[in-house]
C-alpha cells in the first residue's frame, strides 16, 4: 500500500518535471525568437527612412547607415526565421494533443501568415542583396514591403496567441471543438488590443535598443552617422513609447474582461474588492495570501479595469487554486513591464521636447547616458510581458478549455531536449552579439580612416 | 476541395526538395568535394535561401490546419529525429550567414564552414529519416508500449537510414547542378562535371539501395510500384532523361541541366505520391492514416484554401522575380557576384 503510494507520487513528480521542462523549453525557445521577429519586423522601417532620407537629400551617410544597418538585420533576420521553423514544430513536438484540437480552430491566421513572411522573405532577399542589381525606387520600396509584410506577419501570429487566452469560434462538446469557425476565432475580442500592443511594444523596444547602441558611440566618437541614427531610431520609439500606456490601459480593460484570473495575479489581489487599490511594487506571499511592502492607489485599480473607481475587482480567491497562475512571476514580470514602460514613455517625451523645441538637449551627455541605460529595458519589458501574458494563462493552454498538462507530449525525457535547445541559443545569442560588435567596431575604422 | 490542399501541399513540398533541397545540398557537396571554389555555391543561394526555407514553414501550417491528427503523430513519433533536423536548420542557417556578414577571419571563418556543412548533411539525413518512417509503416499510436518501440523503433531501421542516405545524394547532386551553370572557370567546370557523374551514379546506386532496405524492413516497395502505373511511368521517365542529363553536362549547358535534373526529381516526388496516396501516414497495425480520414471540418479546408491561393497568387510572381533577379538574368561575371 505504502509501496505503490509512493511510486504514485514518484510518477506524479516526474510528470510535473515534464511539464515543467516542456513549458520551460517552449518558454526559452519563444523568448528567443521574439526578439529577432521584433527586429526583423522594425529594423526595415528604420532602413527605409534612412534609404529615403539619401534619395531626397543625396546625402550619403544616410546611404551608410542604411547599409551598416542592413547587414545587422540580415543577421538578426536569419536567426529570426530559423528559430521561427522551429516554433512551428515545437508546438507539436512538445504539445500535440493541443494542436490537434487548435490547428483547425486557429489555424487561418497561420495560413495567412505563411504568405505574410513568404513576401517577407523574398523582399528582404532583394533588399540585403539588390543594391546593386535593383532600380534605386524599387529597392527603396522592396524596404517598404519588407516592413510591411513583417508587421502583417507578427499581427498574424498574435491574433493565434489571442484566441489561446480568449478561444471564440467553436463548441467544445465532450473533448471535442464542433462548429468551428475559424474566421470568428482569428477576430477573437483578444486580438486587437494584443496586436497593437505587441506591434508598438516592438517599435519602442528595437527603437530604444538601437538609439542605444548609436549613444554608446556617439558618446565615445561625436559622428554624424550616429546622431542621425538616433534620430530616426527614437523617431519611431519615441511615438511608439508615448502611446503604448493608452494601448496598455486597452489590454488591461480587455483581460479584466476576459481573464480575471490573469488581471488578479498581475496584481495579486488575493480577495475579492469593490474599489479594489492599484499595487505599486511589493512581494507576494501566496500561502498567506499577502502583499508585503507595495504601494496602494485606493481605487485606482477599479477605475483602470472597468473605468469606475467603485466597481468590483474579482479576486484570486473567487477562482479554484489549481486554477490560480504562478502568483509572484505574473506580478513581478506585469511590475517591470509597466515601470519599464513608464520610463520609456516619459524618455520619449523627452525627445519629442528636445527634437522640437531644445534642441541642445539631444546633444547633452546626460540624455545619451539616459539612451544607454534605456538600451535593453524595451526588450525586457517584451519578455516581461510575454511572461504575463502565457505564464498568467496557466494552467490552461487554451484558457477555460483545456488545461496545458493535458496536451503535453507522452515522450519522456524532454528535459534533455530542454538542455539541448537551451544550449544552442545561448550560443548563438553570444554569437550575434559578438558579431555585432565586429561590425561595428569595422564601422568605426572605415569611418575614422576616411 | 481536401484534394486541392493536399495538391497544394504537394507542390509546396516538391518546391521545398528542389530548390531548399540545392540549398542544403551546397553544404553537403562542399564537404564532399573539400570545398575548393565553394564561394560559388555560398554566393549563388545567399540571396534565395530565406524564400526557400518558408516552402517547409507552409507545408507545415497545412499539415497542422488541414489535417491535424497527421502533424500531431508524426511530431510525438518522431520527435527525436524531427528535432534533431531541426537544430540542425538553426545552425545551419545561423553559420551561413554568420559566414556570409562576419570579417574575413580565418579561425571564425573555419568553424562556420564547419558547422555550415555538417549540419546541411545531418538535417538532410534526418529529414530523409523522417520520410522513411512515415512510408514504412512502423509508427504506432499505443504509446503504452514502451520508449523504445514507441519513440526509435519507428524510424530506426535500414529502410529510414537509406532513405536518409538517398536525400542526401539527391540534394548533392541538385546543388552540383545548380553550381555548374554558376561556374565560369574551365577547371572547376571539370571538376564539378566528374563529381556530378559520380552523384548520378550513387543515386542509381542509393536508389536500389531504399528499395532493397525496403524488403528488407518487410515494405514491398517493388510490387507497389509495379500495381501503380502512374509509378511506373515517372520512375521511366526519370530513368530516360539521364542520357540528356549526361548531353547537358557534356555541352555544359546550364540550362538544360538545371530542367531535366527538376524534371527528373519531381518525377521522383510524383512517383512516391502515386504509391503514398490516399495515406499520409502508414501505422503499424494497418490503421493507415489517409488524406480523407484525418481532413479537417469543411468549413477550416474552405477559409484555408481561400488564403493560400491569394497566397499564390501573391507569392509565386513574387518569387519569380526573386529568382530573375538573382539567378537567371546573371550574364554577370563572378566578380560581380562577389560584390553583391
Amino acid at each position: 500500500m505504502f509501496n505503490r503510494q509512493v511510486k504514485l507520487l514518484k510518477t506524479k513528480r516526474r510528470e510535473m518535471d515534464e511539464l515543467l521542462a516542456a513549458r520551460y523549453q517552449m518558454g526559452v525557445s519563444l523568448g528567443f525568437h521574439i526578439i529577432f521577429a521584433c527586429i526583423g519586423m522594425v529594423m526595415p522601417w528604420f532602413m527605409f527612412v534612412a534609404e529615403w532620407k539619401w534619395l531626397r537629400t543625396n546625402n550619403p551617410v544616410y546611404l551608410d547607415l542604411a547599409k551598416a544597418w542592413a547587414k545587422g538585420v540580415a543577421i538578426f533576420f536569419a536567426v529570426g526565421a530559423v528559430s521561427g521553423t522551429v516554433l512551428s514544430f515545437e508546438l507539436g513536438l512538445l504539445w500535440p494533443t493541443f494542436m490537434k484540437h487548435a490547428g483547425p480552430i486557429f489555424g487561418l491566421p497561420f495560413s495567412w501568415e505563411g504568405t505574410a513572411f513568404f513576401v517577407e522573405a523574398i523582399a528582404i532577399g532583394l533588399f540585403l542583396y539588390g543594391w546593386n542589381r535593383l532600380n534605386k525606387r524599387v529597392h527603396l520600396y522592396n524596404g517598404l514591403v519588407v516592413g510591411i509584410a513583417g508587421v502583417l506577419s507578427g499581427i498574424f501570429v498574435i491574433s493565434a496567441n489571442s484566441w489561446m487566452n480568449n478561444p471564440t469560434g467553436f463548441d467544445w462538446v465532450n473533448g471535442q471543438a464542433e462548429n468551428i469557425d475559424p474566421v470568428k476565432a482569428m477576430f477573437n475580442g483578444s486580438w486587437f488590443p494584443q496586436a497593437h500592443h505587441m506591434v508598438i511594444a516592438a517599435f519602442s523596444a528595437t527603437g530604444f535598443a538601437v538609439a542605444g547602441v548609436h549613444a554608446i558611440l556617439y558618446l565615445r566618437n561625436r559622428l554624424d552617422i550616429h546622431a542621425k541614427a538616433i534620430r530616426i531610431a527614437l523617431g519611431f520609439a519615441a511615438v511608439a513609447a508615448i502611446i503604448q500606456p493608452l494601448s496598455g490601459d486597452h489590454i488591461a480593460k480587455n483581460v479584466a474582461d476576459t481573464q480575471p484570473a490573469k488581471l488578479a495575479a498581475f496584481e495579486s489581489l488575493f480577495e475579492t474588492t469593490t474599489s479594489a487599490p492599484l499595487l505599486i511594487g511589493g512581494i507576494p506571499d501566496v500561502e498567506k495570501r499577502e502583499v508585503k511592502h507595495g504601494i496602494e492607489l485606493p481605487g485606482f485599480l477599479s477605475f483602470l479595469a472597468y473605468g469606475d473607481f467603485n466597481t468590483e475587482v474579482k479576486g484570486l480567491e473567487a477562482f479554484p487554486e489549481d486554477e490560480w497562475p504562478p502568483v509572484p512571476i505574473v506580478h513581478y514580470s506585469f511590475q517591470i513591464m509597466v515601470a519599464i514602460g513608464t520610463f520609456l514613455a516619459l524618455l520619449g517625451v523627452i525627445f519629442l521636447l528636445g527634437y522640437y523645441k531644445w534642441k541642445h538637449w539631444l546633444e547633452k551627455r546626460w540624455w545619451l547616458k539616459l539612451l544607454v541605460i534605456a538600451m535593453p529595458l524595451g526588450f525586457l519589458a517584451v519578455e516581461a510581458g510575454w511572461i504575463v501574458t502565457e505564464v498568467g494563462r496557466q494552467p490552461w493552454i487554451i484558457y477555460g478549455i483545456m488545461k496545458t498538462k493535458d496536451s503535453l507530449t507522452p515522450m519522456p525525457g524532454i528535459q534533455y531536449t530542454l538542455y539541448l535547445i537551451t544550449v544552442v541559443y545561448l550560443l548563438l545569442s553570444f554569437i550575434v552579439v559578438w558579431l555585432l560588435g565586429r561590425q561595428i567596431k569595422m564601422l568605426h575604422t572605415k569611418y575614422i580612416q576616411s | 476541395m481536401t484534394e486541392i490542399i493536399l495538391a497544394i501541399m504537394g507542390v509546396c513540398l516538391l518546391l521545398y526538395v528542389i530548390l531548399g533541397g540545392a540549398d542544403f545540398g551546397g553544404g553537403i557537396l562542399e564537404l564532399i568535394t573539400g570545398g575548393k571554389d565553394s564561394g560559388v555555391v555560398a554566393k549563388a543561394i545567399a540571396p534565395v535561401w530565406e524564400a526557400n526555407h518558408v516552402w517547409l514553414i507552409l507545408v507545415v501550417v497545412i499539415l497542422f490546419v488541414a489535417f491535424p491528427p497527421v502533424y500531431s503523430v508524426i511530431l510525438t513519433t518522431l520527435h527525436i529525429p524531427v528535432l534533431l533536423a531541426l537544430i540542425g536548420i538553426v545552425l545551419r542557417g545561423s553559420a551561413f550567414t554568420f559566414r556570409h556578414y562576419d570579417i574575413e577571419e580565418e579561425r571564425p571563418m573555419a568553424i562556420y564552414t564547419a558547422v555550415f556543412r555538417i549540419s546541411s548533411l545531418l538535417t538532410t539525413f534526418f529529414l530523409g529519416v523522417t520520410m522513411g518512417a512515415i512510408i514504412l509503416g512502423e509508427i504506432t499510436n499505443d504509446y503504452t508500449q514502451g520508449f523504445y518501440r514507441v519513440f526509435i523503433h519507428p524510424w530506426s531501421n535500414f529502410f529510414s537510414f537509406s532513405l536518409g542516405v538517398f536525400l542526401v545524394v539527391l540534394f548533392a547532386f541538385l546543388a552540383n547542378i545548380y553550381t555548374i551553370g554558376e561556374l565560369h572557370d574551365p577547371m572547376h567546370v571539370n571538376r564539378f562535371t566528374r563529381w556530378a557523374k559520380y552523384l548520378i551514379l550513387a543515386l542509381v546506386t542509393e536508389g536500389l539501395v531504399v528499395f532493397l532496405a525496403a524488403e528488407v524492413d518487410g515494405l514491398h516497395l517493388f510490387s507497389a510500384f509495379y500495381h501503380s502505373p502512374v509509378s511506373m511511368i515517372c520512375v521511366a521517365l526519370a530513368t530516360l532523361a539521364l542520357p540528356l542529363l549526361w548531353t547537358g553536362l557534356k555541352r555544359h549547358s546550364r540550362n538544360l541541366l538545371r530542367i531535366v535534373a527538376g524534371f527528373q526529381t519531381t518525377m521522383i516526388v510524383l512517383g512516391w505520391f502515386a504509391i503514398q496516396l490516399p495515406v499520409l501516414v502508414r501505422m503499424s497495425n494497418g490503421d493507415d492514416i489517409t488524406y480523407q480520414s484525418s481532413a479537417a471540418p469543411p468549413q477550416v479546408q474552405y477559409y484555408m484554401l481561400i488564403a493560400l491561393v491569394v497566397g499564390v497568387l501573391i507569392i509565386f510572381p513574387y518569387v519569380g522575380y526573386l529568382y530573375k533577379t538573382f539567378k537567371f538574368s546573371q550574364n554577370t561575371s563572378p566578380d560581380q557576384i562577389k560584390k553583391a
